[in-house]
Order: C-alpha cells, then structure tokens, then sequence
C-alpha cells in the first residue's frame, strides 16, 4: 500500500478535534446585543463598519437562546442585574461574559449612588474586563480577541486528570 | 401677570393660604398652607388671566434641621407666558398631602417619583406606588438619612475600598 505521507493534496487539513470545535466556535460568537448605558454607544460602534466585529465571525443577535457571548455595555442598576441573571442563565453553555467599561466592573463612576450595583460580577461570572469609559472600539476588540484565545484553550473532549482552571485571563 | 400681582390676587381669593412670596429670583416662588393646595391648583389652572395649563415639574426637598419635606410645584402657562413655583411645608415624620392628580394628569407620575424617593404620601392618588426603584425596595434614598441596606435581593451592595488595596 503507498504510504499516506505527502500523499494528501493540497485542500486536505489535519488538526484535532479538540481544535476544530474550538476554532469554530472562537470564529463563530454571537454576541448579545445588551446595552445598557453609553458604552452602548461603543458598542455599535465596534459592531459598525470601521471596527468590525464581523469579522472575527461575531455577530449581535436579539435573543440570549442564540448568543455564546454577554457583553455588558453600561451602568447596572439592580433592577437590571435580576435581568442580567435571568439573561444569563438563558444563554446556552459554554457561555462568556465580557465586562465592559467602569460601570460593570465596579460600578463606576456612580457606584456611590444607591441603585447602581457594583459591578457585574457580583451576579454573574466574567471572562473578561474591558476597562475604559468607555472604552473605545480597539479595546473591545482587543476583549473579544481574549476571549477566542480563552476559547482556543478549552479541551472538551480528553479528560482532565485534575480540574483545569484557567487563570490567565482571571482578573485577582 | 408677574409673581407679585399672582401673589396679590391669590392671597385675596385665599386669606391666610399663601404667604412668603420671594419675587427677586429668577423663578418666583410662594408657600401654600398643605389643606389649600388642591385648591389653589385648580384656581391657578382654570381661571381667567392666570391659565397654567403646565404642570412643569413636581418634585421635593429634605430639611432634617427644619424637620420637613417641601414638596414643590412649577408651573407654566404657555397662553400668557408666566411662571410661579408653590412650595408647601409637610412634617418630615408624616408627610402627607393631597394629590393634584385631578387638576393635571401629569402628576400621576411626578408624585409616585416623589413618593418613590421620598416617601410623600399623596391623599387620593389613583395609583400610588414606586415607579423606577424595584418594587420590593426599603427606604426611601434622597432623604438625608437614608441607609443603604447591606444587600439588595441577594447582591451583595458593599465592596472592597481601592484606597487600601492600593496601600496594601
């Protein structure tokens, strides 16, 4: 039988498996289109045509059932963070949460006042923070850059001899 | 009409119901006695030469020292172009007045903001109740001796001071 190396032409690819679910969905996050406050702004900006999320295969979609990414754009109340939750649990697994701006990751500016909560990560788990206010579109992508590297990571299908627990990204 | 001549006629029309005219600012403002008010309102809205078809704003102050929330009211009239604020005194310990939801419709919001916040009661109101805080919050914030609870619904409203981080 001929042998099967430098055999294959040019179109055929090997990878593991492990990295083909994680390239496709490090290139595939729908993100939820969940502005909150101004870094809504920036937000769609990013989303526009100069940034260009599209590009990484990131697109906005209207309902948490479709989306793989959370980014929280803006001031929290915490009449908005009971949504927030129930937003979250929602989205299917594996999921991501970026944190953007002051505001959701500590409050912010208004975190003196009495109905803004401080900071996101007091619900619901984050990925990543984005700092800034806002941060500006570069910055956002940069964030969303993080996250396929955190996804690019993940092993799903070998088995773990210990939990693996992924501390690059974790903010102290 | 300016807020002298408006102060001159109400206090005709309601001897003993009006006082503490304060005309040099740059919005004119009146004290009103709490029982008078509704009907001051209604006088104000509908009659002849006065015309204030606008309730502008409805809002309210906290005087610990003084021991009262003043409850305020703008008022506008777009037919003859003036302009007079009402002011009226409530203890701060029960402050409760009558809703003048009847003679602007407008106030049905601006009084639940106001009892949202401060905890006014307004007598009468169809539909008393918060309108932008949660509807299980406790307390009533822009009063000065408002006490942040330790935690809302189960999230947590402390967090660690930056300041000894950094000097840690």
């Amino acid at each position: 039988m001929k042998p099967l190396i430098n055999s294959l032409p040019e179109t055929v690819f090997t990878t593991k498996v492990d990295e083909l679910l994680n390239w496709g969905r490090a290139s595939s996050q729908w993100y939820m289109l969940f502005g909150l406050a101004c870094c809504a702004i920036e937000l769609m900006q990013t989303g526009g045509p100069r940034a260009d999320l599209d590009r990484f295969g990131a697109v906005p979609r209207a309902t948490p059932r479709q989306s793989d990414l959370m980014i929280v754009a803006g001031t929290l109340t915490y009449k908005m963070a009971k949504r927030t939750k129930l937003l979250y649990d929602q989205m299917p697994d594996p999921k991501y949460v970026i944190s953007m701006g002051s505001c959701s990751n500590c409050g912010g500016l208004f975190q003196l006042a009495y109905s803004v909560c401080k900071g996101v990560d007091k619900i619901i788990p984050v990925d990543v923070y984005v700092p800034g206010c806002p941060p500006r579109p570069e910055a956002l992508t940069e964030g969303l850059l993080r996250i396929q590297d955190k996804m690019m990571r993940e092993r799903w299908l070998v088995k773990p001899s210990e939990p693996v627990i992924d501390q690059s990204g974790v903010a102290e | 009409m300016d807020a002298p001549e408006i102060y001159a006629s109400l206090d005709k029309l309601f001897p003993g119901k009006v006082s503490d005219l304060k005309a040099e600012v740059f919005e004119p403002y009146l004290s009103v006695d709490k029982n008078a008010i509704v009907e001051i309102c209604r006088f104000l809205q509908s009659a002849p030469g006065f015309k204030f078809e606008v309730l502008s704003d409805l809002t309210a102050l906290d005087w610990p020292k003084e021991e009262k929330i003043q409850v305020v009211y703008h008022l506008f009239s777009y037919a003859y172009n003036h302009q007079i604020v009402l002011k009226v005194d409530l203890p701060r310990d029960n402050p409760k007045v009558a809703t003048v939801e009847n003679v602007w419709k407008v106030a049905n919001w601006f009084e639940r903001e106001v009892y949202d916040l401060f905890g006014v009661i307004f007598e009468g109101h169809s539909d008393l109740r918060r309108i932008m805080l949660p509807e299980d919050w406790v307390g009533f914030p822009l009063r000065k001796d408002y006490v942040e609870q330790e935690e809302y619904d189960g999230i947590s409203t402390q967090r660690a001071p930056l300041v000894e981080k950094l000097l840690r």
